[in-house]
């Protein structure tokens, strides 16, 4: 009663201009006795600052009902828009034609289940994934807007080709821009081949090059050449638009090299890390103490393995950092599986970037120190990508001036007559299977006695995570035999004791040091 | 209305026929078959001339209270100081189309710094009196080539609370002036036919001293800092914003996708960059320095006031740029804002990177072309030539100048 009187008189303070209090007399005792409890409060708050009346009149009558956050959707409570306001007649009075949009409260809609509903979350982040990887199209890389990235790549097929193609393809589906990849193989175009960059989902041009790869390294690297130049003729046919630059399959390119040859206006270099491995581990191990001898004696001869550009101090092109082959005189590899070092050439073609247009037939705007390369003659010799170029001293360098070090030359090749499944699929099943003795199911039959020592000693090498029944233990520590853990009869044991233990350098579970050193 | 309708539907359809990605597909130019509106140079198309009023009326409110400078209505000061120094200013009244007349209504700020409009209607009443008297043009025309900027809450209603400012309607002397002000919704008494809405001052150097690489990730789905409930003015809820802000707090506190809350971060600005969209809901009134925050910060705004109407919205295509919600769609924002789809997302992130956008919403100083100063000015030129029946015959009187409530009478 209290509940509704507060409501009533509520309503009726709130409607006092509109319509005079119709039901006087039931009601004048309980708003006088408001008016006065009002009264009171007043002088109370005036005293103590705050807004004392609402305060308790909100706590001492709060109840469910009285939500204050959708006193609306009381249901004694008529619906905002029709009255509770006064300037709503007015605006009635003064326009005809009236707004839509009133005035005065509206209700504060909730819907019956204010918490995020999982399929829009995920279209959310779909949206935002969206709108990063525009900005980062647009904006990313120094906001010079994204070139098409025009990679070349000769290769053959051979044992290490899923290697390093696999290599090269997950770096080019890395790159944030367009990719055109130009795959020239030697030999022809090949299933092999075709099977390993058919999953890549850029965009593939596979060119086939009529000559196989020959076997030494010098032979290799001049095919190479001739294979390059194949796919500078497509740019040009093509007229392919982007930066083109030379992927070899066993190279390692970080993805912020392809970041900075964006920038090239022309034709740009880079410094390569040379990884000029000996493939012969101890070899390698010697000629780093060699080198470390060196250093201590003669300070400047370090042969830094990089090659790139050479700047002075005002970040000009003065010259080229070539890799140094005195060290490996005389001792590197000449056919492909020698098990030698593996040295560059004097400038590697990896190293250099060049805008296509330079590739094109008209001379739009292509500057006078290129040559035109409809006019190139492979036969006589085109050693670097500084052929192309009638002033080689017109090169950028990039990378901070050739500091920076974006990408890794290496050449890693299988033995000559290695094997490989055709695809890496082995189909049908191997024809040998040996198969497992020292499992744990009880079905394999137990060795006759007869078997042959390097056998035994196999098996005694697998011997692992056996459970050791207990008269074998005993027998074990009696003997203090090296513990056979096995699940085998007595006999076993004692053949064990018997027979002198085979020099048997695989795992040990032994128990005894001593017996192990008596072995070995 | 109608006719504003009308202009501004067949530009939005010439808008939508002629606007196409150009070869830079970073931003899109908004452009229609009339030339980039924006971009338009206005001298030469008009030329104005600047009363000059006794200091009270101008330069000693601004030294009282030296905050005017820098609060969101700010524009009436700065547009004043612009057209001194402008070519299109011309010192010869008689070959002037319009007339400037530099007041500073809102220059009466309380401690907080909200200024108090109670003075506003007696001190335009009495510099109108004063440029009737000492001048003839405005008794040639009564008023219509005049133009006043009145970026109050109310425009030329001159009050802050909105059921007030719909009783005293606009000033009934300024009923045949041009009106620049910040206000604009449809089918409301206080905004005039003919008025010119423009966005509230919001200090350009501030903004861009907290710009961010645009390559940062906009990570951000929804963006919002502000009241939700005005507990001061309205504790019960329901009447601030009309329950719009109240309504996205409790539908959406929850939701991690909005980024919404009443601090006020020191990072504000450069939150707001790495969001996509920003609410623009409405308060007391409907417009808030948000759309320009938005519009120069890159973050869509999503504009919750029904019936706004927004700034230089003959030149500016907003339906293109931001994304309008009714309020009473609110509980459903965050399947609103899912559903649009992302081209049309990228596209709304292209036009808003267009910097002759971002400039239209700006009052740099000193003027630089195309910002607000010059889009006003060229709203001011499209209205040009005046009508004929502008000009009134020799003592005819259109205006009733006693009309309005007693105090407004007194003089200033």
């Amino acid at each position: 009663m209290k509940l509704s009187a507060l409501h009533q008189s509520y309503l009726n303070r709130r409607r006092s201009p509109l319509d005079s209090s119709v039901d006087a007399p039931s009601k004048s005792f309980l708003a006088v006795f408001w008016l006065v409890l009002h009264c009171l409060c007043c002088l109370i708050s005036l005293l103590l600052g705050f807004r004392f009346s609402r305060l308790v009149f909100f706590f001492l009558v709060s109840t469910p009902t009285t939500n204050l956050y959708s006193p609306p959707f009381r249901p004694n409570l008529p619906p905002p828009r029709i009255d509770l306001t006064p300037s709503n007649a007015t605006t009635a009075e003064v326009k005809t034609s009236s707004s839509r949009v009133v005035v005065g409260r509206h209700g504060i809609l909730i819907r019956p289940w204010p918490h995020p509903d999982p399929v829009e979350v995920m279209k959310a982040h779909r949206i935002i994934e969206r709108v990063q990887r525009e900005q980062k199209a647009v904006f990313g890389a120094g906001g010079k807007g994204s070139r098409t990235v025009i990679a070349v790549t000769p290769t053959y097929v051979r044992t290490f080709q899923a290697l390093h193609l696999n290599g090269v393809m997950h770096s080019l589906m890395l790159v944030p821009y367009d990719v055109v990849w130009i795959v020239v193989e030697a030999g022809g175009v090949s299933n092999e081949t075709a099977s390993i960059i058919g999953k890549s989902g850029v965009r593939v041009i596979h060119v086939g090059f009529d000559q196989r790869m020959p076997n030494t390294w010098e032979d290799r690297g001049k095919v190479e050449v001739l294979m390059r130049l194949r796919a500078l003729r497509v740019v040009k046919e093509e007229k392919l638009d982007g930066v083109v630059m030379f992927a070899d399959d066993s190279n390692m390119h970080s993805m912020e090299f392809f970041d900075e040859i964006q920038n090239v206006k022309w034709f740009g270099a880079v410094s390569v890390g040379i990884l000029a491995h000996s493939g012969n581990a101890e070899e390698m191990v010697m000629s780093m103490d060699k080198r470390r001898e060196m250093v201590d004696e003669v300070e400047e001869r370090s042969s830094l393995p990089v090659q790139g550009p050479a700047c002075n101090a005002t970040d000009k092109l003065i010259g080229w950092h070539v890799f140094n082959t005195l060290p490996y005189a005389g001792k590197s590899a000449v056919y492909i599986d020698d098990v030698a070092a593996v040295l560059p050439q004097k400038l590697e073609w990896c190293g250099f970037v060049l805008n296509s247009r330079i590739l094109w037939d008209e001379a739009e705007s292509k500057p006078e120190w290129v040559k035109e390369f409809g006019l190139l003659n492979e036969n006589e010799g085109v050693e670097s990508p500084l052929s192309l170029l009638n002033d080689p001293s017109m090169v950028e360098p990039l990378g901070s001036c050739g500091r920076q070090v974006l990408l890794w030359w290496l050449r890693v090749e299988a033995r000559a007559d290695s094997k490989f499944p055709p695809g890496w699929v082995i189909d049908p099943p191997l024809e040998i299977t040996v198969a497992a003795k020292r499992t744990p199911w009880p079905d394999v039959p137990p060795e006759p006695p007869t078997k042959k020592k390097d056998q035994m000693s196999l098996s005694q090498g697998n011997n692992n995570v056996v459970v050791i029944p207990k008269q074998q233990q005993q027998q074990q520590q009696q003997q203090q035999q090296r513990s056979s853990k096995v699940r085998k009869p007595k006999r076993r044991s004692k053949r064990n004791k018997h027979e002198a233990k085979p020099t048997d350098t695989t795992t040990q579970v032994s128990s005894s040091t001593k017996h192990h050193q008596e072995r070995n | 209305m109608t006719n504003r309708l009308s202009l501004s539907a067949i530009l939005l359809f010439l808008f939508f026929s002629a606007s196409s990605a150009q070869h830079n597909v970073r931003t899109e130019r908004i452009s229609g078959s009339a030339g980039d509106v924006l971009e338009d140079n206005p001298v030469g198309k008009l030329k104005v001339y600047v009363y000059e009023l006794p200091s009270k009326y101008n330069k000693k409110l601004l030294q009282k209270d030296p905050r005017c400078l820098t609060h969101m209505f700010a524009a009436e000061i700065f547009m004043h100081r612009f057209l001194l120094s402008s070519p299109v200013r011309t010192l010869n009244p008689d070959e002037a189309d319009w007339f400037c007349s530099p007041i500073y209504p809102t220059c009466d700020l309380t401690p907080t710094g909200l200024p108090l409009p109670f003075k506003s209607p007696r001190m335009m009443r009495s510099a109108i009196q004063l440029i009737s008297s000492n001048w003839p043009y405005w008794n040639k025309t009564e008023g219509a080539d005049h133009f006043f900027v009145v970026p109050h809450d109310f425009g030329a209603c001159f009050h802050y609370q909105e059921e007030k400012a719909i009783e005293r309607g606009i000033l009934p002397l300024l009923k045949r002036a041009t009106l620049v002000q910040t206000f604009g919704q449809r089918n409301h008494v206080c905004l005039d036919q003919g008025s010119i809405t423009i966005p509230p001052f919001a200090p350009p150097q501030k903004m861009h001293a907290h710009l961010i690489p645009p390559d940062v990730p906009r990570s951000i789905f929804v963006y919002f800092r502000g009241l939700f409930y005005d507990v001061n003015n309205d504790p019960e809820g329901g009447y601030y914003a009309r329950g719009a802000r109240a309504a996205v707090w409790e539908n959406f506190k929850n939701n991690p996708l909005f980024d919404i809350s009443t601090d006020h971060p020191t990072t504000y600005y450069e939150d707001m960059q790495r969001s996509i969209f920003c609410l623009c809901p409405l308060g007391w009134a409907p417009w808030s320095p948000r759309l320009v925050e938005a519009v120069v910060f890159g973050c869509i705004p999503v504009i919750i006031a029904d019936d706004i109407v927004l700034p230089f919205a003959d030149a500016i295509p907003w339906e293109e740029i931001g994304v309008f919600v009714a309020e009473k769609d609110v509980p459903e924002l965050d399947t609103i804002l899912t559903s649009i789809p992302t081209e049309v997302i990228l596209r709304k992130q292209r036009l808003l990177a267009n910097p002759s956008m971002k400039q239209a919403m700006l009052f740099p100083q000193p003027a630089q072309p195309g910002d607000a100063f010059h889009q006003i000015l060229n709203g001011l030129a499209r209205k040009l030539p005046h009508d004929g029946s502008v000009y009134l015959k020799a003592g005819e009187k259109v205006l009733n100048w006693t009309a309005g409530p007693v105090g407004d009478l007194k003089p200033w």
